[in-house]
Formats: structure tokens, C-alpha cells, sequence
């Protein structure tokens, strides 16, 4: 593979799409299985050979198999794209290797849409390049083959038409690259609308500007995708999981096959670090990325362009550039998804951050226990080396950056600053003062800059973009967006990229699709165990940095877990702490002892021998620790005991006072009886109880032995008539 | 040199002068354990906390590690302080029960009694100085910090008898707890 220069990047990004184009042959097919670690947790693999056994035997092998990666809504994976021809691509989920026989046969062979399993059809909206200061942009493709269609001509039909209307401060005309659909060029997009047209004539446009952009009358015969009505199965952008998404971070997700670097080349790839080398210098970069106002996606929320300033200023002649993949928080899985998804964008992103910095030399820190996102990120290394995206000279110029892959044992600690650099350089990862920071002092006592995997694959975004384009995203002190993992007692769990700023409510229950069995909303722990819980007084808090941390939570990396009515505060302070504290690395007497205190008067509250005091020392002991201890990880630890303190006092002073637990979680604190005017005799709850702790006899009523009952719950759940309670 | 004050008393320095060794020339008292003056510091026993002030922002910061800079202002019993502190002290009692030494120096901070019950007290404070000792002035590294968390402890590698060990008994000499002893063995 040949060394590339800047100019290469735009010809071999049309050759890739050329290349999906005639790959598709004959069938004009290409399916892509979501193969995200999430996916194949699911049965995505199981999926993919069924796929692929269906298509050898109808000897249909010019149908295009894509290994790629997760598309966001992992509650209903396993998941697969079916793109035919140039029709917009159907999404199909819940996907057994039987379902997707049949689809073979009906979809890719039949050409008709399996619309018993299809969930959506086309893409999602991805922010990149629309202005949100505008009420609408109109996005023309002036790819080759548009030109060639005539696509200059409309974008000048375009432009006098908004003239002359005297439009040009509300509506913004944008032209952009190709986006698939060209060979019905020339195409153009209106957003935020999502709508598409296609084989457009000058002579359209008056029309269409007068209807469409004018009156808000989108204008169905020249549209690309059939509107709603005519079509059985709802657009992506109209499903509530996808609708109030807007992809920057995850741009590429689901729709590239992202172990081909061309495939990403071909979407705006390694343009932002062409231009940066090009067109800008190290000064121009670090102040674009201050004027986006871009914060550091994995917790601590610190200024990037400032972090990448200071290490610029500090001379030495080594610096490095560290992205922290050691992703560890229960229940997120943002970093290994991006990872997993659009390696080259993070790599991207520290290529730039080298240049900005006058780095060399950058490391990728991730846990071993991410073997996908660790072999995505080898092979793409490979690649970028290969066409000279890295290494020296990068893209024929004298800028020299190379990346190794450092990988951790999956110790939580590490993902702090000081002890990641502790375990890169050999040494046992303990946390050290930082009264002298990385920037001037990091790796190997030079300067360096870390941040965090969603930080750096927003940086070519910004280049590409502009920092003005990025800063319109998001709230005051929160730009752009924020991707989470959404898990816990949630309807759609999965992966959601959504504007700062978007309320709590709107992320649980419009994308989130609410609580499963209609239970009631309790809280939102954010932030892993470092954030706190949110109760549902506070559902319409906006989003952001500021408001989460004034909620006693925290962005951190992104983990969001929703429980419902059946959850129990105490235990789930229990269940954090314990973490930390099984996490701690041990050195500093607050967090290790502090820690270890907490947890024991927690288990003791939720075995029922809490007293009077327990409270008040709670809090003395989290202030403490919160105060003296040595790192992030013990700073933060008494944050889940003080946000349910906070807002669930009176479940504590339950727990306390009376020995009960509300929920119905802490085993002491509850027992299970039949009600014996209830009790049908039926002896169902007899024969499934795996402990031998109910007493029955045909035609009488059941009666549990309480020494014996395990309170596994199974009785309860058995029972047609709800005998079982608990007390 | 590096002017700054420590309870409104104004002080010079030397750069990379520790709070801690700045307070001690002066003779401000500040409570330490896991501090020697011969050994790096370490940071771990958290009982030398003081409360500084920085662009106007205050915090508190281990006065053993904490270096001072031009115009640093260093509070060493602020309210805050002391809260945390008798926090400390009832955390490092309830760790080392049988430590005389322990219980002396929280009396003069006024903590007589713990309200904490920790699962398994073993009178080490972890306070690093015999590995410190063992590899900064011995220079035999015969001993380590093993595992994490509350699992922490001190061994030789692999809890086995150590070849690099010469038995100068540093160790025991510099323990504040008292949970290294010396033995003579035959050979």
C-alpha cells in the first residue's frame, strides 16, 4: 500500500464507496451484521454464519457480509442493515439464524422487506456539518458523480432562490460529500427535517424552496425515501430511540465496515488531520479546539484545548499523548463501543493532538478485558501506518506521530491519571500527588496530554467543522454532545448519543422508552461509581457538566443506569462502595479504611442492626473521605452514600428505625407469608421451591417455614392468585 | 526564595521545600505517620492534611508532599482540618487497636475512642515507611506492598523467606504500630 498524501484522501474515499457500489454485483446487496461486543453477546455471530451458510447455498455470494459494529440499540440485538441497490437501508432486529433465512430468501433474493421483523428504515441524523444556528440547511452533495448530475447547477438555483426571498438568515446551504445514494444524483438534504431528494432539476427548486422550505410542505415526488403512509415500516429517524439522537461521536456507527480504513476515508476520514497539517498550525488547532469549548469526556470535565495549550507550552524533547481506554465504571461501555465502532476516529484525534502539541509519540491505555476493541485498534494501526497516516512523515509532510497499544490488567484504579501513567512506565499503579500536572510533568516526567477516547474522536469533528460549528451544540458550559450507555430498568438500553443539555426525562423515557412492566421511575444513577443517584423529582434536570455535578452526580464517562420503584437505595449505596472499596488501590487511609467503614455500616443498616448515629457518622466519614483522599477514585467514593442520602433519607431512617426494606431487597429486613384467604391450595409454590421451605398438603393451604426460605422469590412468582406477600 | 505563610506567619523557603519540612523549621506542629524525614514522602496516612488557599480557592493538601510557591497561604487546624483529621484518627484506631503509639498521638488531638468497627484490624497503618526504609536506606527491596484495597498487605515476595532480607531490622525500628518484630533465628 502506498504512502499518501493530502491530496489521495478524497480519491480513495471514492473509489471505497465505488468499491461498496460494485461489490454489490448483480444482487446489489450488502448486509451488515451489528457485530458490536454487545452483539455478539447477543448471538450476532451465531447470525453471521447462519448468513453466511444461507447465501453459499443459494450460491448468492456476491452478496456483500459486513463485520460491522454495534448500532446503538443493544436491548434488541442481535441487529442487522440490509442495504439493496440504492433503496435506503432497512434495519432489522432481534434477528434469530432462522429470521435471518428469511430474509435472505424474501429481502435479498426476493427484493421484498420482511416487514414482520424489520424495525426501521435509512439512517440516523448525524449532526455533521448541519448549522443548528440556522432554521434549516440544506445540504447539497457535490460529489463527482452529482457534478457530473448537475449539482452545481441547483446549488446556484438554490442560492438565488434564498436571495431572493431574502432567506439567507434563517436558511443555510451547505454542499457536502457523497452520502450513498448518488447514482440518483444530483441529491440534496434538508435538515433537521432528515428529508431527501433526489434527480433534481433547476427547474425544481423554485417549487421545492417555495413548499418545503417556505410552507414546511416537504415535497413527496422528488423525495429519495418514500414518506410515512406509504411505507409499513417507520423511518429510523421517526423511531424514538434513533429520533432524538444526534450523532457527532458516533457518526460512523453502524453504517462502515470498520476494520477498512477506506471505508472511514470515505466518510470524511483523516480530513480534519490532512487539514491541520496543512492549513493550520499547531497554534491554529489548540485554538480551535478552545473555541469549541470541548471538556474531557471521561470525567473530570477539564478544558481540552487548555490541557493541550499548557502541554504545547512546556518544552522538552519528548512529550506524549495518552488516550485512556481503561473504561471500567458498572454498566457503561461508551469507550469500548467507540472503539469498536470508528477506531480511526480516536486514532485521528490523537494524531491531531500530536501535531497541536509537538508530541511523537502517543499510547492507547485499555483494558485487556476489551479483546475486540483491542484488535480493531491493531489492525487499524496497521492501516493507517501502511497509507502513512502515522509513523514519519505523515501524509508527506514532516510530522512524525506513531501510536502504541498499552494494555491493562483491568485494575479501576488505573484509569486515574496518575496511576496510568504509573502502570505504562512499569510500576505499580498508585495514585501520586498532582501538585505538578501532566502537562508539565506526565509519562516518563514529560509533558503530556491524557484524555479520554470520546475526547479525541471529537477532535476531528471539530477541525473538519469549525470550533463555531461544535460550540452551537450543547448548553452555556457544555458543548457538543455526550454519548452514554443507557442501562439498568430501561425499555431501549443501549448506546445514545445525544445533545448537552437534553433532560433526563427526554433521554429515559422518549429514548429510553420508559420503564419495563410500567413500574415507577425511581432514579438515575450517572456518572459511575463516582456520580450519584438522581431521583425523580429531578427527571427534567437539563444534562450537563454543571447540573449534574449541583445534583450531587457527575457526568463521568457517561454510565446512566435507570432503576425502578423495585430497587433499594441503601443497597445500591451498598453495591457501589463495595466496588470502590474492592477497587481501591489501598494506599491512602481514607479511601481504604474510609471505604471499608462506609461498607460495613451500610451492610450492618441493611441487615437490620442499624442505630441511632449511623446516619450522622455516614456523613462525617464521606466528608472526610471526600476531603483528604489522595485521588479521584477516593474523592469521589462517598458520592453514591451522599446523593441517596440526600434524596432517600427516609428509606435510610426505614432501614433503621422499623428494620425494614421498602423494596423488598435487603433479605433481612423482609419475609415472605401466604395469605391464607387467598391461598387456593393449588401447591404450585410446594414443587417450586428449591429450599424445601413450604409446608402443603393437598387441600391445605401452603405455609413457608422461615428458617428455610432463601427468599430466592420463586413462590411469589409462581402463584396465580397473589398469596404470596411479603412483610 | 519562595515567600508564603503558614498560620499568618510569613516564612521563606527554598523551592521544592515541602510545607511540612517548611512548618517543622518553624516549628509549627502538624501530625504525621506514614512521614520520615529521611524517607521520600509518601502521602498515604492523610493526617498532615492542611488547608491552603490557591487563586483564592481553598483545599486541603498533604503538607508532606504539598510544595510551597510564592504566595501559598497554609492553614494547619482550620475547622475543616481538624474535622477530617479526628476522622483519621478514629479510622487509624480502628485499624490498629493494640497501637500505644497510635492511641497517644489521637489523644493529643483530642480522639480517645472510635465509633468504627472494621472487619479485620491487624495494627498495620500501611503507612509504607518499613518499604520505604527497606528500599531507600537499606537498599534490599526484601519487602513490598501486596494486593489492594483492604487486602493490602506487607510481604516478602510471595510470603516466603526472603534471600535479599539481611536482617538489619530497619524495619521494625521505624514501624510507628509496633506490627514488626524482630526474631533471631538459629541459622
Amino acid at each position: 500500500m502506498p504512502r499518501i498524501g493530502p491530496e489521495d484522501l478524497e480519491r480513495i474515499g471514492r473509489e471505497a464507496k465505488n468499491d461498496i457500489c460494485a461489490k454489490k454485483g448483480t444482487s446489489g446487496a450488502r448486509v451488515l451484521v451489528h457485530m458490536g461486543t454487545c452483539g455478539i453477546a447477543a448471538g450476532a455471530r451465531s447470525v453471521m454464519t447462519a448468513l453466511a451458510d444461507e447465501i453459499e447455498q443459494r450460491k448468492a455470494e456476491d452478496i456483500v457480509l459486513v463485520e460491522s459494529s454495534c448500532a446503538g440499540l443493544c436491548s434488541r440485538e442481535p441487529m442487522i442493515t440490509v442495504e439493496v441497490n440504492d433503496k435506503p437501508a432497512v434495519k432489522y432486529v432481534d434477528m434469530t439464524p432462522d429470521k435471518v433465512k428469511d430474509v435472505v430468501a424474501k429481502h435479498l433474493v426476493g427484493g421484498e422487506i420482511v416487514t414482520e421483523y424489520a424495525f426501521s428504515m435509512g439512517g440516523e441524523r448525524v449532526l455533521q456539518g448541519r448549522n443548528v444556528a440556522y432554521r434549516l440547511n440544506v445540504m447539497v452533495c457535490t460529489c463527482t458523480n452529482c457534478v457530473a448530475n448537475g449539482a452545481l447547477q441547483i446549488k446556484d438555483r438554490l442560492d438565488a432562490e434564498i436571495k431572493a426571498r431574502d432567506l439567507g438568515n434563517e436558511i443555510q446551504i451547505a454542499p457536502t460529500g457523497a452520502n450513498g445514494l448518488c447514482v440518483r444524483g444530483p441529491i440534496l438534504v434538508v435538515q433537521p427535517d432528515g428529508i431527501s431528494y433526489q434527480s433534481l432539476k433547476p427547474e425544481d427548486i423554485p417549487m421545492l424552496v417555495e413548499e418545503h422550505l417556505v410552507n414546511g410542505r416537504p415535497v413527496k415526488d422528488l423525495m429519495a425515501t418514500p414518506v410515512d403512509g406509504e411505507s409499513p415500516i417507520p423511518a429510523t429517524q421517526d423511531i424514538p430511540f434513533f429520533k432524538s439522537q444526534r450523532l457527532v461521536v458516533l457518526r460512523n456507527r453502524g453504517v462502515i465496515d470498520p476494520s477498512k480504513i477506506e471505508e472511514y476515508i470515505a466518510n470524511d476520514g483523516y480530513r480534519a488531520l490532512a487539514k491541520a497539517l496543512t492549513e493550520m498550525t499547531p497554534e491554529d488547532v489548540i485554538t480551535e479546539i478552545k473555541n469549541s469549548g470541548l471538556r474531557g469526556r471521561g470525567g473530570g470535565g477539564f478544558a481540552t484545548g487548555r490541557k493541550w495549550e499548557s502541554t504545547r507550552k512546556h518544552d522538552d524533547d519528548m512529550k506524549y499523548i495518552i488516550c485512556n481506554a481503561d473504561e471500567g465504571d458498572p454498566g457503561a461501555f461508551m469507550d469500548r463501543s467507540i472503539i469498536e465502532a470508528d477506531p480511526h476516529s480516536v486514532i485521528e484525534g490523537m494524531a491531531i493532538a500530536g501535531y497541536a502539541v509537538g508530541s511523537t509519540q502517543g499510547y492507547i491505555y485499555i483494558r485487556v478485558e476489551y479483546p475486540m476493541a483491542i484488535e480493531r485498534l491493531n489492525e487499524s494501526l496497521e492501516q493507517a501506518k501502511e497509507y502513512g497516516l502515522l509513523g514519519k512523515g505523515i501524509l508527506g509532510t514532516n510530522c512524525d506521530f506513531d501510536i502504541t497499544i498499552f494494555k491493562g490488567a483491568g485494575a479501576f484504579v488505573c484509569g486515574e491519571s496518575s496511576s496510568l501513567r504509573a502502570s505504562i512506565e512499569g510500576r505499580v499503579a498508585e495514585p501520586v500527588s498532582k501538585q505538578i500536572h501532566a502537562t508539565e510533568k506526565g509519562l516518563y516526567e514529560k509533558p503530556t496530554v491524557l484524555n479520554n477516547v470520546e475526547t479525541f474522536a471529537n477532535v476531528p469533528v471539530i477541525i473538519n467543522w469549525g470550533a463555531d460549528w461544535f460550540a452551537q451544540i450543547g448548553t452555556d458550559k457544555s458543548k457538543g454532545t455526550k454519548v452514554f450507555s443507557l442501562a439498568g430498568n430501561v425499555v431501549n438500553a443501549g448506546l445514545v448519543e445525544v445533545p448537552m443539555g437534553m433532560t433526563l426525562r427526554e433521554i429515559v423515557y422518549s429514548i429510553g422508552g420508559g420503564i419495563p412492566g410500567n413500574k415507577k421511575f425511581k432514579a438515575i444513577q450517572t456518572g459511575g461509581p463516582s456520580g450519584g443517584c438522581i431521583p425523580a423529582s429531578l427527571l427534567d434536570l437539563p444534562v450537563d457538566y454543571q447540573k449534574l455535578s449541583e445534583a450531587g452526580s457527575m457526568m463521568g464517562s457517561g454510565g446512566m443506569i435507570v432503576m425502578d420503584e423495585d430497587v433499594c437505595m441503601v443497597d445500591v449505596a451498598k453495591y457501589f462502595v463495595e466496588f470502590c472499596v474492592d477497587e481501591s488501590c489501598g494506599k491512602c487511609v481514607s479511601c481504604r479504611d474510609g471505604g471499608e467503614a462506609l461498607l460495613e455500616i451500610l451492610k450492618r443498616i441493611c441487615s437490620g442492626g442499624g442505630k441511632e448515629g449511623d446516619l450522622e457518622l455516614l456523613e462525617e466519614l464521606c466528608s472526610a473521605i471526600g476531603d483528604v483522599s489522595l485521588c479521584g477514585l477516593g474523592k469521589s467514593l462517598p458520592n453514591s452514600v451522599l446523593s441517596t442520602l440526600r434524596y432517600f433519607r427516609d428509606e435510610y431512617e426505614v432501614h433503621i428505625r422499623d428494620k425494614k426494606c421498602p423494596a423488598r431487597v435487603c433479605k433481612p429486613l423482609f419475609v415472605y407469608r401466604v395469605v391464607a384467604e387467598k391461598c387456593e391450595k393449588c401447591g404450585l409454590c410446594f414443587e417450586h421451591c428449591p429450599s424445601q421451605a413450604i409446608k402443603w398438603e393437598q387441600n391445605q393451604i401452603a405455609e413457608i417455614i422461615e428458617d428455610r426460605c432463601t427468599k430466592c422469590r420463586i413462590c411469589r412468582e409462581v402463584c396465580k392468585y397473589e398469596a404470596v406477600i411479603t412483610e | 526564595m519562595i515567600k508564603f505563610t503558614i498560620n499568618n506567619i510569613e516564612l521563606e523557603a527554598e523551592e521544592g521545600t515541602t510545607i511540612l519540612e517548611a512548618a517543622n523549621e518553624a516549628g509549627i506542629k502538624i501530625p504525621t505517620l506514614c512521614y520520615h524525614k529521611d524517607l521520600k514522602p509518601y502521602g498515604a496516612c492523610r493526617l498532615c492534611m492542611v488547608e491552603i488557599t490557591k487563586r483564592g480557592w481553598p483545599s486541603l493538601q498533604p503538607a508532606c508532599t504539598y510544595m510551597v510557591f510564592d504566595g501559598l497561604i497554609v492553614e494547619t487546624d482550620t475547622e475543616r482540618v481538624i474535622k477530617s483529621r479526628k476522622v483519621i484518627f478514629e479510622l487509624l484506631l480502628a485499624r490498629c487497636p493494640d497501637s500505644e503509639n497510635i492511641k497517644k498521638l489521637a489523644a493529643e488531638y483530642g480522639v480517645i475512642e472510635t465509633r468504627i468497627t472494621l472487619a479485620d484490624p491487624e495494627n498495620c497503618a500501611m503507612c509504607g515507611l518499613c518499604v520505604r526504609v527497606c528500599a531507600e536506606i537499606s537498599q534490599r527491596e526484601a519487602i513490598s506492598f501486596a494486593f489492594r484495597g483492604d487486602k493490602r498487605v506487607v510481604q516478602t515476595a510471595f510470603d516466603k523467606m526472603s534471600p535479599q532480607c539481611v536482617g538489619c531490622g530497619a524495619c521494625a525500628y521505624v514501624c510507628p504500630t509496633g506490627r514488626i518484630t524482630v526474631e533471631e533465628a538459629d541459622d
